[in-house]
């Protein structure tokens, strides 16, 4: 009995093993930057930059470490005076287009801005036809 | 609306098969989103263009660090992005060991990693590189535009960036690799 209870302690106890580094987090992984202007600006860099790992989320928004590194490079050239769309600019330079989440036109992207506005314009053509024809009828 | 429905007899058949035409290939666009394996790699924008500058502590006390200036003036040079916690890197050491053997030198950045680790990794699998530069904030990662743990750069000898190679080297892959870094020498 004593040893089965001393069992289930262990279980308690014990730390999962993972395929993940043991090094601490980058300084400015998890830690804000002490201007709150900087911080801010920071925070709305990293709400539309792709993580690298888990692709589908913001790197402000997972603990993949990867991400925390990166949150680390983002808001180490915020603090140094960097722009944010130049810390952009150098991961769109390393990643392509795919690191931004930021909207942009761009030589694959225009049909998707001017598509809708193509079929507007197709349906208020069709519309005048048709009720056009319909009044002077 | 009797009157409407004369001039829609007389459309022609693409005006009355077209929508079904477009609405067709929306579902075949879509299927084909669908049913594709998605890729997830994430290729370097890098390639063709030079080393970014860099310059890294040593890994472990006896083996040399790295910076950019190593891979100037010489013959390409096989850059492996990997860490001691990454398994596939284990998978790939006996291809790396390979390429050693076959004159070719391997440049290490390891990320995120420790020297203990390191010894034990090595201590298990050996150890092919030249000099291992210790990345524990994935910085010189992001500089060349690598996504993850294992890749491989080849860098020839102007310091150009010139094959990534994403994962973990495979053996049907060795020959591949060696052609590349045939290719980097011009």
């Amino acid at each position: 009995m004593i040893r089965l209870l001393f069992a289930a302690t262990l279980l308690l106890v014990a730390v999962p093993t993972t395929a993940q580094d043991k090094l601490p987090p980058a300084p400015y992984a998890y830690r804000q930057l002490d201007d709150p202007q900087q911080e801010d600006s920071a925070k709305a860099l990293m709400d539309t930059l792709r993580c690298l790992q888990c692709q589908g989320q913001a790197i402000s928004d997972s603990d993949a470490p990867i991400a925390g590194d990166m949150r680390n490079q983002v808001r180490l050239r915020i603090a140094q005076g960097e722009s944010p769309e130049a810390i952009r600019a150098w991961l769109v330079e390393r990643y392509g287009s795919y690191v931004s989440y930021k909207p942009h036109i761009g030589l694959q992207t225009w049909p998707l801005f001017v598509a809708p506005a193509a079929f507007v314009a197709l349906a208020a053509l069709v519309l005048r036809k048709r009720f056009g024809k319909g009044d002077s009828a | 609306m009797s009157d409407t429905s004369v001039p829609l007899v007389k459309t022609s058949g693409l005006t009355l098969w077209l929508p079904l035409a477009l609405f067709s290939g929306f579902v075949a666009l879509v299927l084909v989103g669908l049913l594709r394996p998605a890729s997830r790699e994430v290729q370097s924008a890098m390639i063709g263009k030079p080393l970014p500058a860099f310059s890294l502590k040593p890994a472990i006390p006896d083996i040399p660090g790295l910076a950019h200036t190593n891979f100037v003036g010489g013959k390409p040079r096989l850059l492996n992005i990997f860490a001691s916690w990454c398994v596939p890197c284990a998978a790939e050491a006996p291809q790396l060991e390979a390429l050693r053997r076959s004159g070719i030198e391997i440049d290490g950045v390891a990320i995120r990693d420790t020297q203990a680790d390191l010894r034990l990794f090595f201590a298990r699998n050996g150890n092919p590189y030249s000099r291992i530069g210790a990345d524990n904030v994935s910085a010189v990662q992001f500089a060349i535009g690598s996504s993850g743990v294992p890749e491989s750069f080849i860098v020839d000898g102007r310091g150009i960036i010139r094959y990534q190679h994403i994962g973990d080297i495979r053996p049907e892959q060795v020959e591949i690799i060696l052609a590349r870094l045939k290719e980097a020498e011009h």
